[in-house]
């Protein structure tokens, strides 16, 4: 089972592609504030997030998830169950 | 005191931007005479309709109209009820008989609006701890639908077969998982791959519901939609649709052969809370659903100014949303609002009336140039079409 560094690292290298803008990535990073994403790099990225890990993360979720350190527990949690 | 209504001020300001370049609003064009299913009279001036959602132009076929007028004198100008209390006549049964005989399923069930059975029925069967799967393209009203119930959602990417496939094996074996997806997406006209996406929900225990608002009437053999032109029609658990596109007036319906169907109508709220649709709306529908069981011809001749559109939009230099005529909707690509708006006006000094789309309603942030055509456009129109779109672009070089 892959602990919370390893989950954030994979993370950060998913978002690699994405951060346009070479933001320097911490767990406070927000996907809209900081890395200015719009509702279609959201999607792409949620998609790779959930093939890397296998998992499912339901919209629902994600209206919650604001901060690259919340995706990171959120993805540790997903992966428990 | 806080303006709740402050939140829209960046769309104020934006409009506001807009006009300002002169151009005019594309948001309220009024129509102030109808000729005829493709023609109208806007701001004084005879146009062509190539924006509306009249694909088989029943609006003014005169059994249908004979019909209306016949139950406006019969049954009088509305239900004042819901369709559980007094909103039921004997003209909304016949309705939903014309729709199991169009579609030959055991159950119908009218809604108000296209927009509310969407809202009720997903909103309805799936609840929570199931699952709604959709393409992130999906229509506001399947959205909402979601919004409204308490399932989980999980989107895919459009049209994307393996990604819908990854997802359903992750999602718990027995949860209940309603997938929905749309027989032709209206904003670039493209068809669903329909055929693959429903054998891999029913390998993974998914109930499969299609909205055929935009294929009804025109595509498959009988009218019945991309499911049918496919094959799956019998695998699909629930068809959404509408009585606003095809059928020429305004409605919505779920067609199903699950046995259960009926309990719907007592638990789906968006169907128990809101008066039902008026007789003469009754009447008109199911006039004219009965006899689009038998259009081909027009099926026919739709398909061909469909082709040919698509044909000359292309030789003429315009991108569109397919690289083939999928559907009866025609979308060209336009590099951003502006230079939409400004085309969307030239071609109505022109004389041509075409839907301006922009986000967030288009996927990609795209602005498109809708175009949907008719079976009661002439080839002779589809070639004054083509005229219009060329001097227009070159006017706004957009060409």
């Amino acid at each position: 089972m892959a602990n919370r560094e390893d989950i954030m690292a994979k993370i950060s290298e998913l978002i690699g592609p994405f951060n346009n803008k070479g933001v320097a990535l911490t767990p406070e990073t927000t996907f809209q504030g900081d890395l200015e994403w719009d509702s279609l790099t959201v999607m792409d990225f949620v998609a790779a997030v959930e093939d890397e890990f296998d998992i499912i993360i339901t919209m629902n979720m994600q209206a919650d998830i604001e901060s690259v350190g919340q995706l990171s527990d959120a993805v540790a949690k997903l992966m428990e169950n | 005191m806080t303006d709740l209504l402050s939140k829209f001020d960046p769309l104020i300001h934006e409009r506001e931007t807009l006009l300002a370049t002169g151009v005019k609003d594309p948001f309220s064009l009024v129509m102030e005479e109808v000729i005829s299913p493709t023609v109208a009279i806007c701001e004084g001036r005879e146009t062509i309709l190539l924006g509306t959602y009249n694909y088989m132009g029943m609006t003014f076929d005169d059994d249908v109209r004979q019909a209306g007028l016949k139950a406006l004198e019969e049954f009088g100008s509305g239900t004042t009820g819901s369709r559980v209390l007094n909103g039921t006549y004997s003209l909304h049964r016949d309705c939903e008989e014309a729709l199991k005989e169009f579609y030959d399923m055991d159950h119908a069930m009218v809604f108000s609006t296209g927009y509310q059975a969407n809202l009720g029925i997903i909103s309805t069967l799936a609840g929570k701890g199931d699952y709604v799967i959709l393409d992130i393209d999906s229509h506001a009203s399947i959205y909402d639908g979601c919004a409204m119930g308490n399932a989980e959602i999980v989107a895919f990417r459009h049209n994307d077969v393996e990604a819908l496939e990854k997802r359903l094996k992750r999602l718990p074996p027995e949860a209940g998982k309603l997938v929905v997806l749309e027989g032709v997406y209206s904003m670039l006209g493209d068809v669903a791959p329909l055929k693959e996406m429903v054998r891999i929900c029913k390998e993974n225990g998914a109930m499969v519901l299609v909205d055929e608002a935009h294929s009804m009437g025109f595509i498959g053999e009988n009218g019945r939609g991309v499911c049918e032109a496919q094959g799956v029609i019998d695998d699909v658990d629930f068809i959404i649709g509408t009585f606003s596109k095809s059928v020429g007036t305004v409605g919505g319906f779920c067609v199903s052969n699950h046995p259960k169907t009926e309990i719907l109508r007592l638990v789906c709220r968006p169907y128990v809370f809101t008066a039902s649709l008026p007789p003469s709306v009754m009447a008109t529908a199911s006039t004219s659903i009965r006899k689009l069981m038998h259009s081909g011809n027009k099926r026919a001749h739709l398909w061909e100014n469909s082709k040919k559109l698509h044909q000359g939009l292309r030789d003429l230099g315009f991108t569109l949303g397919t690289p083939e005529a999928q559907s009866a909707i025609i979308a060209v690509i336009m590099p951003d609002l502006e230079k939409g708006a400004m085309m969307w006006q030239a071609l109505l000094a022109e004389g041509l009336y075409v839907n301006l789309a922009r986000p967030p309603a288009t996927p990609a942030n795209m602005t498109l140039l809708r175009c949907s055509l008719c079976a009661e456009h002439t080839s002779e129109q589809v070639d004054q079409i083509l005229g219009m779109f060329e001097a227009a672009g070159k006017a706004v070089g957009a060409i």
